[in-house]
């Protein structure tokens, strides 16, 4: 597998995942209105899944779709970062955990607007577009969430103690970033956490929440190494589609 | 404000369809700030390229006209046929009137 | 509370503050007669509000729960493609309960008393949504068939005689024609597909087929509101008559689809130039009605899940804002 489609599928997988929780609360939200909101997001992260994915199929060259790779993969072939396959746990976590992947997201389209693969460059140009609203969407949350009552400070200040640890990844460069980089695919994540961190904090600072500490330890799910929660969200996704073998729907 | 039986505030939302056209009325939404009325009114009315621009009111700052009032409001100008181009007899030779 | 006064200027309506009751009430049947919109300021019958009340916020209440059924296959989804579909559909049923909750509060209610309502179980909404969605197939059949049968139900209302109502339900139908058509698309897949999606498609035709018949309400002898809903022009149809249509329109559906209809006398009727079919059994339909379905009580317990759990992040805006409002008095004063 080349970096290059490595990559790739990291990008994918993590809008793919994310899409996917995002898709469970749909008739759930606390008002209409974010059942809405929360639908919207999640199809946006879906569409560009479904871009990259077929992207990712025809760098790899061996004929797989976006469904033979959504649904054909398990778990240690899937490249998405730790945090986006964290649940839901209440609206206060989504938030937060949307929030820390928009803002990443953000400096990841802004700098593979410039990449040397064509289509990518062109994935990210409209992509861009949709995270500038969700981090919108997800940073006014936030900021009301951290902000309103004391009792919506506390669940956010623990969401975000809660899903801290899995910052350092969003930084972590390993090789696969660096031959990317190198030959002009796209950023190395490194460069992107400090316009991460200024998004961030202007933000929490609003929210008059605060950064919790940076945990020591890396996880490393984009190297397909996760936590104990990606399984059971595959396992669900991919039921049906793999208990047909070959059908069409 | 922790009242449960009481909703966010209603906002009446007006989308422009495209450039040229004027905002127009489309129904109403919740929402507690200004931010999020925008917010709610893209993602409830125009999930289909509705529009181009989104203008929310808060319902509780409309100031409309009583339809019991109709009559002293409108009827007076019922009668004033002389406004309208229609009114005037021009003989058919007369162009570009 | 919502103003759409302006949209009724112009009306030609006789306002001697003299006129008793009677005479408002007939200068109203006039307008109806007349085919002039009612709209949220003018004056109307109280039993005619409290219908709309009733009617506008079962249906906000159906699709609303109506989410929950086919929400239930968003994250299994056997594609991508039919997953982004879902989401959207899904999206737009509470769009629509959205829509329809903004035209009930123009008669002076709040959705909060309507969603209440709802979560104390005092609220009806529509039965078929209290029945489960085992298998991909329900998603197809829900498409087909509910929406089918809704559709058929809600065109006419987009000339409901009261403005908001009407104007809602104009949106609706021109968002919900998506929603059979991807049903549809659903069962023809199925039923081209493996010898286990026929079987899938089969069994959700045998099991959504009655109830989907029974949304439209108990035959025209039953039913409580009927003539006078007609009388305002609320209802343009009669409950069998839409009924029948959905029959004819939906059996050759399923000939195509090589789907059998679960009715052993399912017959055309070349001289009526209709399809006679058997007797519906209204005492299920009852008993799902007073929330002896399968699934009333998994449905509003999911309403009020929730609900209950979304309490602190919408009391949590509502302290933002006011804060932001205090803040912005404060900095004015200054």
């Amino acid at each position: 597998m080349t970096p290059q489609l490595r990559y790739v599928l990291r990008l994918a997988d993590s809008s793919l995942v994310l899409a996917q929780r995002l898709g469970e609360w749909v008739g759930h939200a606390p008002a209409l209105e974010e059942d809405l909101g929360l639908a919207n997001v999640s199809l946006d992260l879906l569409g560009q899944a479904r871009l990259l994915l077929a992207h990712a199929g025809e760098l790899e060259g061996r004929g797989r779709g976006e469904d033979q790779l959504a649904y054909l993969r398990g778990e240690s072939e899937y490249f998405n970062l730790t945090l986006v396959e964290q649940p839901n746990g209440d609206f206060g976590q989504t938030i937060a955990r949307q929030f820390l992947f928009d803002a990443w997201q953000l400096g990841m389209y802004e700098a593979m607007q410039q990449s040397a693969d064509a289509r990518l460059a062109a994935i990210a140009a409209k992509a861009l577009k949709e995270t500038r609203y969700h981090l919108r969407y997800s940073g006014g949350w936030l900021i009301r969430l951290g902000d309103g009552t004391e009792e919506s400070r506390r669940r956010t200040q623990q969401a975000l103690e809660r899903l801290w640890p899995f910052v350092n990844e969003l930084f972590a460069t390993d090789d696969v970033d660096r031959e990317a980089a190198r030959a002009g695919i796209g950023p190395e994540p490194g460069t992107l956490e400090s316009g991460w961190t200024q998004r961030v904090d202007e933000v929490l600072a609003q929210a008059t929440l605060a950064p919790p500490a940076r945990a020591h330890f890396v996880w490393y799910g984009k190297q397909g190494r996760h936590g104990e929660h990606l399984g059971y969200l595959l396992a669900e996704m991919q039921s049906l589609h793999r208990a047909h073998p070959g059908a069409n729907w | 404000m922790s009242d449960e039986r009481s909703d966010w505030p209603l906002y009446e939302i007006f989308i422009r369809a495209k450039s040229g056209l004027d905002h127009k009325h489309v129904g109403s939404l919740h929402a507690t700030d200004a931010r999020m009325a925008i917010e709610h009114a893209r993602d409830l009315y125009t999930r289909r390229q509705e529009g181009v621009s989104i203008w929310a009111v808060r319902s509780a700052d409309i100031v409309a006209s009583d339809p019991a009032d109709a009559d002293s409001l409108f009827e007076p100008a019922r009668d004033k046929v002389y406004r309208h181009p229609t009114f005037y007899d021009i003989p058919d030779e007369v162009k570009t009137l | 509370m919502y103003t759409q006064g302006l949209d009724s200027l112009g009306k030609d309506c006789l306002r001697d503050p003299a006129q008793d009751a009677g005479a408002l009430e007939r200068s109203f049947q006039a307008r109806v007669d007349a085919e002039d919109k009612i709209e949220p300021k003018d004056w109307m019958p109280e039993a005619y509000r409290r219908t709309l009340v009733r009617q506008i916020s079962q249906h906000a209440h159906s699709e609303i729960v109506g989410m929950l059924p086919e929400g239930n296959w968003i994250t299994r989804a056997p594609s991508l493609l039919r997953k982004a579909i879902l989401i959207a559909k899904v999206q737009d049923e509470g769009g629509h309960g959205a829509y329809l909750y903004s035209a009930a509060e123009t008669l002076g209610v709040s959705r909060a008393e309507l969603v209440d309502q709802l979560l104390e179980g005092k609220a009806k909404y529509s039965s078929i949504f209290n029945y489960p969605t085992p298998t991909w197939a329900d998603v197809g059949a829900i498409g087909w068939l509910v929406d089918g049968a809704a559709i058929m139900n809600q065109i006419p209302l987009c000339r409901c005689s009261y403005g908001p109502y009407a104007r809602a339900m104009v949106r609706i139908c021109k968002e919900e024609s998506f929603h059979q058509r991807q049903g549809y698309e659903i069962m023809l897949r199925l039923s081209r597909g493996t010898a286990a999606q026929r079987d899938m498609a089969q069994s959700a035709l045998d099991r959504w087929w009655w109830p989907s018949l029974m949304m439209f309400g108990p035959s025209d002898a039953e039913s409580k509101h009927g003539a006078q809903s007609m009388r305002w022009k609320i209802k343009r149809f009669s409950n069998d008559e839409l009924r029948q249509k959905f029959v004819d329109f939906t059996v050759p559906q399923a000939d195509f689809l090589g789907l059998k209809v679960p009715d052993p006398e399912l017959r055309w009727d070349d001289a009526a130039q209709h399809y006679r079919f058997g007797a519906i059994d209204w005492n299920e339909f009852e008993q799902v009605l007073k929330g002896h379905g399968p699934c009333n009580r998994e449905r509003l317990d999911a309403r009020r899940r929730a609900h209950e759990e979304g309490r602190w992040v919408r009391e949590a805006a509502a302290a933002w804002a006011a804060k932001q409002a205090a803040r912005a008095a404060a900095t004015e004063a200054a």
